[in-house]
């Protein structure tokens, strides 16, 4: 579904990625890991073309994203949901409006239709009694389950989510977490989810890959993901408390 | 697409490819700056559409209604200025009377759209840019893009539309109460009749120089959307950044009134 095929990104002289290669499947939740400045981002970005690789490829099926013109990618990208690590909310508008978006913007649904999707999705994400608050009167976590109601709003082939329950407390990052999951096996959505959280990408992931050094260290299952002997691997894991014993099983 | 990779180029050494350099990098903005511009005049099309009608309104509201107030003192002012520099000089050939003329022809031409010009570029201007700016350095532009809704059609061209109504009718604004003004002072420290100001005023107040002074302010706001989008979407650095394309906006806004303010005059006169 999503090809990256010796994908190198350099901002200058910086190298992010380095000649990375790796495949996403179709109906997938795949997890990106790994410590800051290691390219987790750049990827996520470089799927829609808000980058372009420095060389490489990056595909979506047969359509290959770094050399699609921009009305090509305008229908490439109807085919994405980003939810932003700053939820990215336009400040004049309610959270009703924001979710409705590109709803108003890209179908030609009657307001009813869309009014039904929007508070669909707010309740999804447990805002329906928000809607008519403007994100400067949200907390930073209500102000990301908005952003993810707008990216799940048009029920997406992929969903790339960058940071998704950073900043949020336990209970909603397990929501966040159960949505995910929820929206993968219902739609069959193939979800990329690019985070710092082991514990959440230990229970939602298929697959787990790690960057480091602008490489990828290691993809794997979850349950081999935390027996790895890869060194980066294993500090990652370690400093976050989750030891080659640890159980973790999807959707637990 | 709005949001581009920061260009990083190598660094040159010696002055005159450190100045090519420059030069290359200058005329790539100016480019980019007026594709800014020339795409939201290809959007135009959409301003019928139900949504663009409400957001052209809004931007109306916050372009002309909102600066009236400024417009005012400013106008007001600076037609009292120039009828008291324009008095002095005329007391001493006894031509008070003729104070109406010159403010006419004066506001008429330069003073009314060169006025409201860096007025709306110092308010409108200016928070354009840093709103623009903050919405790129908090993604929401990048948002949009993803969503496949163009930013110059959604955010640009309602602006666009907004200035190009509001600057001809704030300039025109401008240039009547810079009259009064000047009648004020003219009939105040000078004591010439209004009815003499007004007549005086009335014979050098031409169609061509309202036309053109119209046609300057639709320029000048045409320009300052121009620049001041541009500056916020090529916003990098967070605050630090949105403060520079704010600041950079407005200079170049008021350098860019004044140059082709001059060059809009030769072409008509």
């Amino acid at each position: 579904m999503i090809r990256f095929e010796e994908v190198t990104k350099r901002f200058g002289q910086k190298v992010v990625l380095k000649n990375v290669s790796y495949e996403v499947s179709e109906g997938e939740i795949f997890c990106i890991v790994g410590p800051s400045g290691t390219g987790k981002s750049v990827s996520l970005k470089l799927m829609i073309k808000l980058l372009s690789p420095t060389s490489g490829r990056v595909c979506i099926g047969d359509d290959c994203v770094s050399s699609s013109w921009s009305k090509d990618l305008s229908v490439l990208r109807s085919r994405f949901g980003y939810l932003f690590q700053s939820a990215a909310l336009l400040a004049w508008m309610s959270v009703y409006e924001n979710v409705a978006l590109p709803l108003r913007e890209r179908t030609k649904l009657t307001d009813a239709e869309i009014r039904d999707k929007v508070m669909d999705a707010l309740e999804k994400v447990g805002l329906e009694n928000d809607a008519e608050t403007y994100p400067a009167d949200l907390s930073g976590g209500m102000q990301k389950r908005t952003g993810l109601a707008r990216a799940i709003v048009t029920e997406p082939e992929i969903l790339l989510y960058d940071e998704p329950t950073s900043g949020l407390d336990p209970v909603t990052s397990r929501m966040i977490d159960d949505l995910i999951v929820e929206l993968n096996e219902r739609l069959g959505t193939t979800s990329v989810v690019v985070t710092h959280d082991m514990h959440s990408a230990l229970s939602i992931a298929d697959r787990i890959a790690m960057l480091h050094g602008g490489r990828v260290a290691t993809i794997e299952a979850p349950q081999n993901f935390i027996k790895s002997e890869v060194p980066e691997v294993r500090s990652f894991l370690d400093a976050q408390y989750i030891t080659r014993k640890g159980v973790w099983e999807k959707g637990n | 697409m709005i949001i581009r990779e920061p260009v990083i180029l190598p660094e040159r050494k010696g002055f005159l490819a450190k100045i090519g350099q420059k030069v290359v990098i200058l005329i790539g903005e100016a480019g980019r700056c007026a594709m800014v511009g020339i795409g939201a005049f290809a959007q135009m099309p959409h301003v019928f559409n139900k949504r663009s009608r409400g957001e052209v309104i809004r931007q109306l509201y916050i372009c002309a209604v909102k600066s009236l107030p400024v417009v005012t003192v400013v106008a007001f002012f600076i037609g009292m200025v120039l009828a008291l520099q324009i008095g002095i000089e005329l007391r001493h050939f006894n031509q008070e009377h003729l104070i109406g003329s010159v403010v006419m022809a004066t506001m008429l031409r330069e003073m009314g759209p060169f006025m409201s010009g860096l007025v709306i570029a110092a308010s409108v201007g200016a928070s354009m840019a840093a709103q623009m700016g903050t919405m790129t350095v908090n993604d929401e532009i990048a948002a949009l893009e993803i969503m496949s809704i163009n930013p110059l059609r959604f955010l640009v061209m309602p602006r666009m539309v907004a200035m190009i109504i509001a600057m001809p009718l704030l300039s025109f604004y401008t240039c009547m109460l810079g009259l009064v003004g000047g009648g004020v002072v003219g009939y105040t420290q000078f004591t010439v009749p209004l009815t003499v100001y007004w007549t005086n005023a009335m014979d050098f107040a031409n169609l061509r120089s309202f036309h053109v002074g119209l046609f300057k302010a639709t320029i000048f706001g045409i320009i300052i959307v121009t620049v001041s989008c541009y500056e916020g979407f090529t916003t990098t650095r967070g605050a630090v950044g949105v403060g520079h394309a704010t600041r950079t906006s407005v200079v170049l806004n008021f350098l860019l009134i004044l140059i082709v303010g001059y060059f809009v005059t030769r072409l008509f006169y």
